[in-house]
């Protein structure tokens, strides 16, 4: 990550009408790595991810993919960077699949081939089907290869998997994992948690147009004092005297009805004094469970949205 | 298969062809779009050349109709067809897509160019084949029949382009089909604008289709020259039609 960023943004603005999409977002997406860029809908993902596209302006701010301006130097970039748009747009309704990946593949130097890449992506089947007529599914795996097809650097993906099934989007994820190792940087938008934890070497969460956290899963996860300790009980306990015995900046909630969970830099002693509290209130603790935070824990809490 | 990256554009050339060629191919392959641009002129040109619906003040009715049936070709393909593919390839995002491949903007519009172009020169040979086999004499300069092709084109495709990019795909698809009918029968087409009250013939002949079917009728029906009002009627439309497009054009 010494290597200069793929994507550099600073102080992003972008305003439409009244309303805030990107409020003064500055992020680096490293080069040759996976970036999942989380965010409930709205945040600004798609967005964020046009302007680096060329398709926006930006109202204010700073952007730079692979050092350049994606307005100005367009022509440059456009043949080095491949898109896919969300829901699977971006064609032409009468064409078929083939076609527009042929199509596609005339505008570059040295495309992939797109019989292959149909055949790769699981499209032989309805290759030959008008796209207007083809299933959401079915037109994502489509504008995926239309974001392949010339070969690009850097691949900006706006919800890849966004309504696929499982098995396609596990391989899709394998897909991703394949352009990877092969040197192509990515920069995918999501919400789904599973997602980034599977895919990404970085992660960045926005809320509100604006950086939430970033690190790689491992760095979000293993934060200084972020244990969990979760376990089951009788439901409405009063958890006064719980309190009261562990250290202060632990924190106690009754997240489900008798389900608890106990939020702090978790040791031995720490467990010792919750086993024992329990111990005292003739409570069998079922199902206690000693975890690090999830992706999922630092998602909500970042988005506003935790308990 | 490697997805090591090799980015790179394919030559200018290269691409506008291939955009064009991809357009017309996809122009071709459309039913309703080969009724409205080809099926609909051929038919209308058969069957009013047989049968004595209108009077046609004065001319051969075959020679009265063949410039009218060239004009309703220009107006099916520039007009109707382009605004029509265009509303729906904004509507499924075809334009947006374009805009981050890299072909440039103006070599989009380039190839569209190409596209009528290449579509209208096979329905003119198709309307001046059947004429000619049904006794069409044409007059005139084939010149002035080609600027008057040209700049009716752009008065034509400025309009369509407007359509195509500020209303939804479906009212683009309705509009379209609607001025077309309207036009066919009060664009002076198969109707002579000598039928029509006094009143309402001027705001008929500066109608694009007017404009376009009475210049191409003086000129290969009458042997006049280059008709200057028309001309000027469809430089208006194309200047008013391309200066609103490129105001408010929406690509997505």
């Amino acid at each position: 990550m010494n290597v200069s960023p793929a994507v550099d943004i600073d102080g992003l603005v972008k305003r439409y009408g009244h309303t805030t999409a990107v409020d003064g977002l500055s992020v680096r997406f490293p080069a040759g790595a996976v970036t999942a860029v989380l965010g409930p809908n709205g945040a600004g993902k798609t967005t964020t991810v046009e302007i680096c596209e060329g398709l926006r302006r930006a109202d204010s701010g700073r952007v730079r993919v692979l050092g350049r301006d994606p307005l100005r130097d367009g022509a440059v970039l456009r043949p080095r960077v491949g898109v896919m748009l969300q829901e699977g747009a971006g064609f032409y309704p009468g064409a078929r699949a083939i076609d527009m990946l042929t199509h596609l593949a005339r505008l570059h130097r040295t495309p992939l081939d797109a019989d292959q890449l149909i055949e790769r992506l699981g499209l032989r089947q309805s290759a030959g089907t008008p796209l207007r007529r083809l299933s959401g599914g079915q037109r994502q795996r489509v504008a995926l290869a239309a974001a392949l097809i010339g070969r690009p650097e850097l691949v900006f993906l706006d919800e890849p998997t966004a309504g696929l099934d499982p098995h396609v989007r596990r391989a899709t994820w394998d897909l991703i994992s394949e352009l990877r190792s092969d040197g192509v940087t990515v920069v995918l938008t999501t919400h789904l948690i599973d997602e980034a934890e599977q895919l990404a070497d970085h992660v960045v969460i926005i809320d509100a147009g604006r950086l939430a956290v970033e690190g790689s899963p491992q760095e979000l996860t293993a934060g200084v004092g972020d244990g969990v300790i979760t376990f089951g009980g009788p439901p409405r306990l009063d958890l006064s005297s719980l309190r009261a015995a562990l250290p202060e900046t632990a924190e106690v909630r009754e997240v489900t009805p008798g389900g608890y969970q106990v939020t702090a830099s978790v040791d031995p002693h720490l467990l010792a004094t919750l086993t024992s509290w329990c111990a005292t209130h003739d409570i069998l603790a079922e199902g206690l469970q000693v975890g690090r935070r999830s992706l999922e824990d630092i998602y909500l809490e970042a988005t506003g949205r935790a308990r | 298969m490697t997805y090591s990256p090799a980015p790179g554009a394919a030559s200018l050339p290269r691409m506008l062809v291939a955009q064009a060629a991809f357009e017309i191919k996809l122009l071709l392959r459309n039913g309703e779009q080969l009724l409205l641009t080809a099926v609909i002129p051929v038919v209308l040109l058969a069957l009013l050349s047989a049968v004595p619906a209108f009077d046609t003040a004065g001319h051969e009715r075959v020679d009265f109709l063949v410039p009218g049936i060239i004009a309703l070709s220009v107006m099916s393909t520039a007009f109707t067809s382009l605004a029509i593919a265009t509303g729906y390839e904004r509507r499924y995002g075809a334009l947006k897509r374009l805009a981050v491949s890299p072909l440039p903007r103006w070599a989009l519009l380039a190839a569209k160019a190409i596209m009528v172009s290449v579509v209208e020169a096979l329905q003119i040979a198709l309307v001046c084949g059947l004429g000619l086999a049904l006794g069409w004499r044409p007059e005139g300069s084939p010149v002035s029949v080609v600027i008057l092709v040209v700049i009716g084109t752009a008065a034509f495709a400025g309009l369509g382009l407007l359509m195509a990019g500020t209303l939804r795909a479906e009212a683009t698809l309705a509009a379209a089909n609607l001025v077309y009918l309207l036009l066919l029968v009060l664009g002076g087409v198969v109707i002579p604008f000598e039928q029509f009250p006094a009143a309402i013939r001027p705001v008929l002949e500066s109608t694009p289709t007017g404009a376009l079917a009475d210049g191409l009728r003086s000129v290969l029906a009458d042997g006049a020259g280059l008709p200057w009002r028309s001309c000027a009627v469809l430089i208006a439309w194309a200047v008013v039609g391309f200066a609103a497009a490129a105001r408010w054009f929406r690509w997505e």
